[in-house]
């Protein structure tokens, strides 16, 4: 029995395959401007039993691509998929392209209660992206860089766009492109433990997830202020796909 | 929609261009949310009817009844008491608010955190599409949060005959008496207007049509606890929406119709939705027309509205006045004893509410409570945040959602009401 879980988010897609409780197929892609032509791509040649889309593109996917396939939030999905990576998970920070939540577990795996951020990109992969741009770092060494910091800077905004131009005066004023990267990463951090602190977060084992995660600059700034590792998974980014596959595995 | 009124609604000086793309955009969303769905009661036609003829039919029966010397009377809250109109023989109308219109117009005179809904009133005025608004002969405004409180300071600019009531902000002796000289003061301007003496029995006729009406959308309200629920949570909505402008009698007559037909589906256990369907509380702020978006994003997911805890929905329609008084005093009081119940977020401390969502949600056997907030609305979004922790602890499934009238955020909105259904199924 092969099932396939599908994610389709404001940046990537990916897809996993699991069959007999093992993940054969991992796959991930640019969602670009024609996110279902990409999933079709990424599934092309895989033969699988069950499909069950996720993300935010879901819907979009259910209706073009096959009118079976069946959807889940990718709130249910990165539970389920954080859940067979690691079982003591109880709580979740996921900061994705767009947006960023929190998701709380019960003992059992359900979710119990979830928050997630606001219509604007604050504090997401997105802002990182700016970021990364208007220092001239490429986007996957942008964390290593920040860790080179001599100094702390203080980044106001949370906003994309207006620390954008708080960036180019920190510029102006000759500030070192490291210690501005390192001020950008303390205000994601800063963000998402707030959003955390609305849960019960002392004792709690935390999954960091999503492709923020794969800063690692923004993951040591989370464990030093929360004072606990995290557990982040070896692909971040493939949770929602894995979980979304279990979930098709557990219904047959 | 019926386009055979151009001449009137010319006459009523609307802006034809600006109206007919108002209508095309009502009726292309009537026929999305409504129209197009299976399994709806029958008497559900009604409704319908009145929708498409929402602008023509009944504006004409508003004209003609105003060429007979009869006034009509705007509002825009629950707390303008419809007893008091009905007693002068005059035709009350509660105005929607629940689109944006000329938004870039409205800015000039409103700042861009104002809620939609005290947005969208200007949005109709300014662009002249409201053929309620312009047929009104008194447009009442109320004293209530401090949007709409300042808002009707410039809004008096646009609509001249708007006549602006008082109310408390606290329940206390203090504030009844507040309420019973604004009630007084309206009724003495509702007889200098209509030129009608408001008498006892009177407005025992006027308390007789409204609790009348009240009744039946008590009676649709409890219906909806059965499951499978025998009408949806949209067309349940409507109804409600619809109760602040149709005729009231006849309403009446039909909601009670339609509850008929809905006794027979419970026996016949057919429902809206499919048995097992995850049921949900609605509560927050006012729905008006054409708002429809949360209620059709939670039953597109396949969950079903069980309730509104809403002015256009239970805050609106529950507890009647009492008829026991004989004297215009006595029934005064009981009118003012029914409207100071009502338990508004404006009112500070307002703890009724809260014990009354845990009433209904246990009542109507709802799985969980979505709690609307309006963006920029301070009154409700200030009180949902600790409403949350103190459901939550009664295990009581809570989801607070902050939103406009756009469609921008409708993904993010799926996204967590599918999320939060997934939860509570
Ligand atoms: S929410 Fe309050 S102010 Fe608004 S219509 Fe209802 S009673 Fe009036
Ligand atoms: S929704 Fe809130 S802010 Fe808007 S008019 Fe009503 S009480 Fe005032």
């Amino acid at each position: 029995m092969r099932c396939a879980g599908i994610d389709l988010g404001s940046r990537t897609i990916e897809v996993v395959i699991i069959e007999d409780g093992k993940v054969v197929v991992s796959r991930q892609t640019e969602t670009g401007f024609s996110p279902v032509e990409q999933a079709e791509k990424l599934l092309a040649g895989e033969h699988c039993d069950r499909l069950l889309a996720t993300g935010y593109g879901r819907h979009l996917f259910a209706d073009t691509y096959d009118r079976k396939t069946e959807t889940v939030t990718e709130i249910k999905a990165v539970a389920v998929g954080t859940r067979f990576m690691f079982s003591e998970a109880d709580l979740i920070l996921d900061i994705g392209g767009q947006d960023a939540k929190v998701i709380a577990l019960m003992p059992g795996g359900r979710v119990s209660k979830f928050e997630m951020n606001d219509r604007c990109a604050a504090g997401t992969g997105k802002f990182l992206e700016l970021t990364a741009m208007s220092l001239g770092f490429p986007l996957d060494q942008l964390g290593q860089e920040a860790l080179k910091a001599e100094k702390e800077l203080q980044i106001n905004s949370m906003c994309a766009v207006f620390a954008e131009s708080e960036v180019t005066s920190l510029i102006g004023r000759g500030e070192n492109r490291h210690d501005i990267a390192f001020g950008l990463h303390r205000a994601i951090a800063n963000r998402a433990v707030s959003m955390l602190k609305r849960f019960p977060v002392a004792g709690a084992r935390i999954a960091f997830i999503g492709g923020v995660a794969i800063n690692p600059c923004v993951c040591r700034l989370l464990e030093e202020e929360l004072q606990t590792a995290l557990l982040v998974p070896a692909n971040p980014q493939m949770v929602g796909a894995c979980g979304a596959a279990l979930i098709a595995a557990q219904a047959i | 929609m019926n386009r055979d009124y151009q001449k009137m609604w010319l006459d009523l000086g609307l802006d034809l261009n600006a109206h007919d793309s108002l209508l095309s955009s009502l009726e292309t969303g009537y026929r999305d949310f409504f129209l197009n769905r299976k399994n709806r009661p029958e008497e559900m036609a009604y409704l319908d009817f009145v929708m498409s003829e929402v602008h023509g039919l009944r504006i004409k029966e508003l004209l003609n009844a105003k060429a007979s010397g009869r006034k009509v009377i705007g509002s825009f809250c629950v707390f303008v008491p419809e007893e008091i109109v009905l007693a002068a023989d005059a035709i009350m109308v509660g105005l929607c608010t629940g689109a944006d219109f000329a938004m870039a117009e409205v800015e000039k005179i409103l700042p861009r955190n104002t809620c939609a809904l005290i947005k969208s009133a200007f949005g109709f005025k300014l662009s002249k599409v409201c053929p309620f608004l312009e047929a009104a002969d008194l447009v009442v405004g109320e004293n209530t949060c401090d949007g709409k409180k300042k808002a009707y300071e410039q809004f008096k600019q646009l609509q001249p005959n708007l006549y602006v009531m008082d109310l408390p902000q606290q329940k206390t002796d203090i504030g009844r008496e507040h309420l019973q000289s604004e009630y007084q003061r309206f009724l003495t301007a509702v007889e200098q207007l209509t030129g009608v003496e408001i008498t006892a029995e009177r407005l025992r006729h006027g308390i007789d049509l409204s609790n009348k009406k009240r009744a039946a959308l008590a009676r649709l309200a409890r219906l909806r606890a059965a499951d499978p629920a025998p009408i949806s949570g949209l067309d349940a909505l409507l109804i409600n929406q619809v109760a602040f402008y149709d005729d009231p009698v006849r309403f009446t007559g039909a909601i009670n119709k339609l509850c008929d037909e809905l006794e027979v589906r419970i026996r016949n256990r057919s429902g809206a939705a499919p048995d097992g369907a995850p049921r949900i509380l609605l509560s927050g702020c006012p729905m008006a027309v054409p708002n429809w978006k949360i209620p059709w994003l939670i039953e597109k997911a396949g969950a079903v509205v069980v309730g509104e805890e809403s002015c256009v929905g239970e805050r609106g329609c529950r507890n009647l006045v009492a008829e026991t008084g004989t004297s215009r005093e006595e029934l005064m009081a009981a009118i003012v004893d029914r409207y100071f119940k009502i338990d508004c977020a404006v009112f500070t401390p307002n703890p009724e509410r809260e014990s009354h969502i845990v009433e209904m949600s246990r009542a109507l056997k709802a799985d969980g409570v979505v709690h609307y907030g309006l963006q920029f609305c301070q009154p409700y979004i200030i009180e949902s945040m600790p409403l949350e922790d103190r459901l939550q602890k009664q295990d009581i499934n809570f989801l607070r959602i902050e939103t406009d009238y756009s469609m921008e955020d409708v993904g993010q909105l799926q996204t967590r009401l599918e999320a939060f259904i997934e939860i509570i199924s």
